[in-house]
């Protein structure tokens, strides 16, 4: 066999050695590697997908357009999502760009609903809500399913047993009838206008799936020897659980998460759709689309804007979603 | 087999009683009442409301009545629905929602595995790209978007199809709810079936079949699905509980007197016995769903065993 010449032998460190280059260096008399991280590895990744990125700057514009646009459409125009004109030839509905008289003119870009409040405006107010109870919803999932799951993997044993058969027989749990009953038998007025019931519900709707997978990878870094020095060192239990094995358990977390807001959102929304969600003054995606399906035959804008809307939001979110998760997945495979 | 079917069979039963507990408490520990409406009731009337009804007896006692009605399957009378029992409900809408149902997930099997099977098959390749991003809109588009914009296109401007109606199977009113309602499945199904044949293809015994000299579609065909289709399979269980609670939003755009239409209206309208025997229904259709789903697995793949 012909003896390939070698290369000059090179050392990979991974990056939180990297402080120590030099020193290696004079040590080993070798190149020395310093690895890219893990994360901005991923990070090279999620970039090079197109359709992620281009779902990235959608998700952000959206975002700041519902955060900032209804305060500057009211600035500018004093048009809000619940502002009736008080012209009564006003108070109907008309189409994108249209005055009384048909004629072309520029105002109501989205039109206007059967009141004469601007479309626009309650899309931008409904995207406020919308957004933010997915991003709660979605944290209250996190918190339940990540503590849950971490604990029955760590612990394991017949503790995990039982925690785990539960998680199983609520699986099998037809939960959004539950939801729905629930919703609908609360008052017409909470004090907190039905929002934090909403948090909740949805919320426990959609841990299961993130403690199973927090169970999954605790229980493969378990065994790992940074678990083992923790606790020969008399790091408590809970404290290993949450310093040591959940930061590493993050990147199932946070892809699954990433998926988990279009799902939340959807689900608030066709709870609203049906009345049970965000209810009267204020406005979701999903009250719109309602309103709209209701004057479809002669007002199709109505459901068109708001439709679209959300449909284009929640797209922009599953490639996000699934770019992540294609960024994260070597890694993924590795650990 | 046997003993793992026995104890599933067995555990519908203290979770049924769970769920039917959980929303009758639901149910009482909600301020309001079915008779209450806009106007006040003079207390006498009420009264008598009351003692009809039995809400007058502690709540204890009716709930050893709730759960000894269901234990004989008599729901007991509708609240609302002045006459009609419950089971008389429940026996006219469940066609209706069954038939939706069935029409709908057996078009998202056909569509989504033909698409995901051609889409592995060639992978790459602008049918793959052109079907998942199609199945990314199904993923994406709400139903109570879609069916409304279904109905603006087909039956409001082009005139081919009925907005709103309900003629049982073969008719062209079933189209629009049964389309809307696939979407999301057929997106789901493509998905799964994609990524379910893509790993299968690469395996050993498709080496071996292929070597064996088996034409490509027999391959495909009679080796590849079988292990490829485990993840729809799979999917199928909880898909049906979904399908339950699409078909609240479908029946509702499409105003067709199902399961979904009537559950709503009960929540609405604080029926409790309607509430209660449409939650027991659809509890028990969705654990046997389930079980029957497990069973199924034992038989497509070889490998699994009970």
């Amino acid at each position: 066999m012909p003896v390939t010449p070698s290369e000059p032998p090179s050392i990979l460190i991974g990056p939180e050695y990297a402080f120590a280059e030099e020193d290696v260096r004079e040590l080993v008399g070798a190149e020395v590697i310093v690895g890219p991280s893990l994360w901005r590895d991923a990070w090279r990744r999620l970039m090079k997908n197109k359709l992620a990125v281009l779902g990235m700057v959608i998700v952000i514009a959206t975002v700041i357009a519902s955060l900032f646009g209804p305060s500057l459409i009211k600035a500018a125009t004093g048009y809000s999502y619940d502002s009736i004109p008080k012209d009564p030839m006003l108070t109907k509905s008309f189409a994108p760009f249209r005055a009384p008289g048909g004629k072309f003119f520029w105002t109501h870009p989205m039109g206007t609903d059967n009141a004469g409040r601007d479309i626009l405006a309650r899309v931008l107010s409904g995207g406020q809500i919308s957004l933010m109870v997915a991003l709660i919803s979605t944290l209250v999932s996190l918190l339940i399913g990540v503590s849950y799951g971490a604990t029955a993997g760590y612990i394991g044993g017949r503790l995990d047993d039982l925690m785990m058969r539960i998680v199983d027989v609520l699986y099998s749990l037809p939960y959004v009838i539950i939801v729905i009953v629930l919703l609908a038998m609360l008052p017409a007025k909470t004090p907190t206008g039905q929002l934090a019931e909403l948090f909740l519900a949805l919320g426990a709707v959609s841990w299961l799936t993130m403690a199973r997978i927090v169970r999954g990878q605790v229980m493969s870094l378990k065994n790992q020897e940074f678990v083992l020095a923790a606790r020969a060192t008399g790091v408590s239990t809970p404290k290993i659980i949450l310093r040591h094995l959940v930061p590493n358990a993050l990147g199932p977390v946070i892809v699954y998460a990433t998926l988990t807001v279009p799902t939340v959102m959807l689900s608030e929304a066709f709870l609203s759709f049906l009345g049970l969600g965000v209810r009267p003054p204020r406005v979701s995606w999903g009250s719109l689309a309602a309103e709209g399906a209701q004057n479809l035959s002669v007002y199709p804008w109505q459901l068109i804007f708001p439709g679209v809307t959300m449909a284009l939001m929640l797209l922009s979110l599953n490639f996000v979603g699934d770019g992540l998760r294609d960024a994260l997945d070597p890694q993924m495979r590795k650990s | 087999m046997l003993r793992f079917v026995i104890r599933r069979v067995i555990v519908i039963i203290p979770m049924l009683f769970i769920i039917v507990s959980l929303t009758w408490a639901l149910i009482r520990l909600a301020p309001g009442n079915f008779y209450t409406g806009e106007k006040k009731l003079a207390p006498a009337i009420e009264r008598n409301l009351r003692e009809k009804y039995g809400l007058d007896k502690p709540w204890y006692v009716q709930y050893r009545k709730v759960l000894w009605n269901i234990a004989r399957f008599d729901f007991g009378n509708s609240l609302k629905y002045e006459g009609q029992s419950v089971n008389q409900i429940l026996r006219k809408a469940l066609p209706v929602s069954a038939t939706l149902g069935l029409c709908a997930y057996l078009f998202a099997l056909a569509v989504g595995i033909t698409s995901g099977t051609l889409a592995a098959l060639r992978h790459n390749s602008w049918i793959d790209y052109a079907s998942m991003a199609l199945a990314m809109l199904g993923i994406s588009v709400p139903n109570f978007v879609l069916g409304p914009l279904l109905v603006l296109v087909f039956a409001l401007t082009l005139f081919w199809l009925p907005p709103a109606l309900w003629e049982g199977f073969p008719s062209r009113s079933i189209v629009l709810p049964a389309l809307t309602l696939s979407a999301i499945y057929i997106a789901y199904i493509a998905r799964l079936t994609r990524s379910g044949m893509l790993e299968v293809m690469r395996s050993d015994y498709i080496r071996t079949a292929r070597a064996k000299g088996l034409s490509e579609r027999e391959v495909v065909m009679r080796h590849a699905l079988r292990g490829g289709l485990l993840p729809v399979v799979s999917f199928s269980g909880p898909a049906l509980a979904f399908l339950i609670t699409g078909s609240v939003v479908v029946e509702k755009v499409f105003a067709l007197p199902g399961l979904g239409n009537y559950f709503i209206n009960a929540c609405f309208n604080r029926d409790e016995p309607l509430i209660i025997g449409i939650v027991a229904f659809i509890a028990v259709a969705v654990l046997v769903f389930n079980l029957l789903v497990d069973i199924s697995y034992g038989f497509i793949d070889p490998r699994i065993r009970y």
